[in-house]
């Protein structure tokens, strides 16, 4: 083999300072996909290691918040619940949050979680933050299970539009990441983002239609409220599975360019801030 | 393989904080903190354009600058299969110069330009996971990297074979040994396969077992016809594995030339810092023993009287000692001990009585002891110097202070008898052949 060829077959990296905006870098990240594959399979076995009640956990948390919003918001303050039962009307959302929620706060601690990975090895930055995104999924996954049960329970069947589904839990996955990336990305800076971060979390919930309905909403206001991406996407939820209204198209629509701009406000910071990381993470 | 040009690369270093005096200054400072913090936080990664702005940021928005220049304008090029020595003093830049071929952290200027894959011994063990077993912690930590699945798959058996941990595969590392961890960890990283390893010593943990391990590693990665830039405080061995070297200080590269001209340039650099009161080893943190007797001033010299810590193999050593008794003592020892540059343990030792009777306070000596035609091979020797009473109970200790005594020699193999660059022992040894039956 001579020099030519040799070269030809090796890799050729240009490190130089990076300048601009700029975008993922597909092939890198198709070069790193093992990684994230394995990152993902990481926090998944390692999340319940040593509890007692392992995966359950996963549903615990939903079931027991349904029960507590069921006797306080649905028995006692008797919030309106679109025509269906309380308890499946608020665990339907609540699975979607738990979702939504473990993942933003996984995301923003993710990259200061990982220090020590970033100040010591190579690879796309944006894995880290992508991990939670993708090992909450299987955490969705069997809180869903409980929400199939109680439809059967509560013999509610879905409507045509949960062909809708897919599409409505990546819209979720795309607002978390955006979410998730840039205060990921801010906390590796400002450590206050990470104290910041629950009550944020709490505060969001409470814009969401989580324990009451977004009929509750004057009409007005209705698509300013549907700015909050999770309102469309949870109320998709209900329409497409319980049928509690019909679907909310426009709200959807908002949805949609409100998590893309998310997104991609997200991504650009992430990978305008992602040189510095390993100088001052 | 390795082409960089003018790389540099800045950082902030330490946000200093001023000490609080009073009770009301605290208060009134912790309402001030949260601006004062977001203005310290931001400028983290802030840097002034050009060099036009130094003289400006020393005392811009009232902070002292805290900006250094961790590399300055380095250029270098690595030939494919060359064994690279990057030396220099802690904080020349050496790590970082590896961050920057690794792409962990980018240059602030300059670029590089790599052919090939790069691949660290930095980073033993990154990224495993107490909770996991040895098998998942085999995938997780090899793709981290660097390595596709089909790649360790295909690998697997030779690490499991490597790191002799077949039987407990499938326990949860936080019940490994620290000695299993680490030979896992090490098997991974030796089975990387890239074609530009970087090695940096000075962050390879584990017993010296294991760093000899990965020196062996390195070697034989060199051998196979690799390219390898090994980052090294132990002269000895880059001398011994390296062919040409870098000497980085305070971010600038002095040397890049063969590696017995390198270590040249960086012992007389290192001589530049004279041993008195402003180096480190008049400070008595140093300092060992109880304190009745002191050494005043410790100087080597040659036969014709000029000072200096560098010898021809076979000249003549002289240590001049001056010394001072705080404490009378009873009965006065002085020794002189030195070290392999390599493992740290004594060679050999010199030891005189200077007085068997009682020596007052205040006395003060200055003695000569003479080492004629040494016949230590070439090396670096670290010096341990040593004041003790008729009791033997140590009254001073001078441990590595100073300068390590080196010994070079110009001559080749043909006229020694040994290899002058590689590790061939510490002594001449007078031998003789006589054939017996031709």
């Amino acid at each position: 083999m001579n020099q030519s060829e040799l070269s030809s077959a090796r890799p050729f990296i240009h490190i130089k300072p990076r300048k601009g905006w700029e975008l993922i870098d597909f092939s890198e990240f198709k070069e790193y996909r093992d990684l994230l594959y394995f990152l993902v399979l990481r926090d998944i076995k390692v999340k319940y290691k040593q509890t007692v009640l392992g995966g359950l956990w996963a549903i615990i948390q939903p079931f027991f918040s349904m029960v507590v919003f069921t006797l306080f918001f649905g028995q006692l303050a008797r919030i309106p619940s679109d025509g269906i039962p309380y308890p499946i009307f608020s665990y339907s959302a609540l699975v979607a949050w738990a979702y939504f929620a473990h993942s933003i706060t996984g995301s923003v601690q993710s990259l200061v979680g990982n220090a020590g990975l970033i100040s010591k090895v190579y690879f796309p930055r944006l894995i880290i933050p992508l991990t939670p995104l993708l090992a909450g999924l299987l955490d969705f996954l069997l809180a869903s299970l409980v929400l199939i049960g109680m439809m059967i329970y509560f013999k509610i069947y879905p409507t045509v539009y949960i062909c809708f589904l897919p599409f409505l839990i990546l819209l979720m996955m795309l607002t978390a990441g955006g979410v998730g990336m840039l205060l990921a990305a801010l906390n590796a800076k400002y450590r206050d983002i990470g104290y910041t971060v629950p009550f944020l979390v709490q505060l969001w919930m409470f814009l969401s239609p989580i324990v009451y309905p977004s009929s509750m909403v004057p009409e007005k206001y209705r698509l300013l409220y549907a700015v909050n991406p999770m309102v469309g996407i949870i109320e998709g939820f209900r329409s497409a599975l319980l049928g509690t209204t019909a679907f909310p198209s426009m709200m959807v629509v908002v949805s949609v360019f409100v998590s893309m701009a998310l997104f991609l406000l997200g991504l650009l910071y992430f990978k305008q801030t992602e040189r510095y990381f390993a100088d001052i993470i | 393989m390795i082409s960089a040009e003018n790389l540099s690369k800045r950082y902030r270093i330490g946000l200093r904080e001023k000490g609080n005096k009073t009770f009301r200054e605290v208060i009134v400072d912790g309402f001030r903190a949260p601006i004062r913090n977001l203005m310290r936080l931001r400028r983290l990664t802030r840097f002034e354009s050009g060099s036009s702005s130094e003289g400006k940021e020393r005392k811009q928005n009232g902070f002292h600058t805290d900006a250094i220049w961790a590399l300055r304008d380095v250029s270098f090029e690595v030939k494919e299969g060359e064994v690279l020595g990057i030396i220099g003093r802690n904080g020349a830049g050496k790590s970082t110069l590896l961050k920057i071929l690794s792409r962990i952290t980018q240059p602030s200027a300059g670029d590089v330009k790599v052919y090939g894959r790069v691949s660290s011994l930095l980073e033993v063990g990154t990224g495993f996971h107490p909770e996991l077993s040895g098998r998942e912690n085999i995938y997780l930590n090899a793709a981290i990297l660097g390595m596709r699945k089909r790649e360790i798959d295909r690998k697997f058996d030779e690490i499991l074979g490597f790191a002799e941990i077949e039987k407990f595969i499938d326990t949860p590392v936080k019940h490994y040994s620290s000695g299993m961890y680490v030979r896992l960890a090490f098997a991974i990283a030796a089975h990387l396969e890239p074609d530009i390893l970087l090695v940096d010593e000075v962050l390879a943990v584990g017993d010296m077992s294991f760093q000899k391990k990965c020196l062996g590693k390195m070697g034989e990665v060199a051998k196979e016809g690799r390219t390898v830039l090994f980052v090294s405080h132990n002269l000895p061995t880059v001398r011994a594995l390296c062919p040409r070297s870098l000497l980085l200080q305070e971010g600038r590269v002095i040397a890049d030339a063969p590696t017995l001209d390198t270590l040249r340039v960086y012992n007389e650099s290192m001589r530049r810092l004279e041993f008195g009161a402003y180096t480190d080893v008049m400070n008595p943190k140093n300092r060992r023993g109880s304190g009745q007797a002191r050494f005043k001033a410790i100087h080597l010299e040659d036969q014709q009287g000029n000072r200096t810590y560098s010898f021809a193999m076979g000249s003549t050593i002289r240590f001049i000692l001056s010394y001072k008794i705080f404490t009378s003592v009873d009965g006065f020892y002085i020794a002189i001990l030195l070290r392999s540059g390599i493992s740290g343990e004594v060679v050999s030792s010199i030891r005189h009585l200077v007085c068997d009777k009682k020596l007052v306070t205040g006395f003060e000596g200055t003695l000569l002891i003479e080492i004629p035609n040494v016949n230590l091979r070439p090396g670096e020797y670290p010096l341990y110097f040593h004041l003790a009473d008729g009791r033997n109970r140590a009254l001073d200790v001078v441990d590595d202070l100073t300068l390590p005594l080196t010994i070079y020699t110009d001559k080749d193999f043909e006229e020694l008898g040994f290899e002058p660059a590689r590790s061939t022992g510490f002594f001449n040894i007078e031998s003789k052949m006589i054939p017996l039956k031709e």
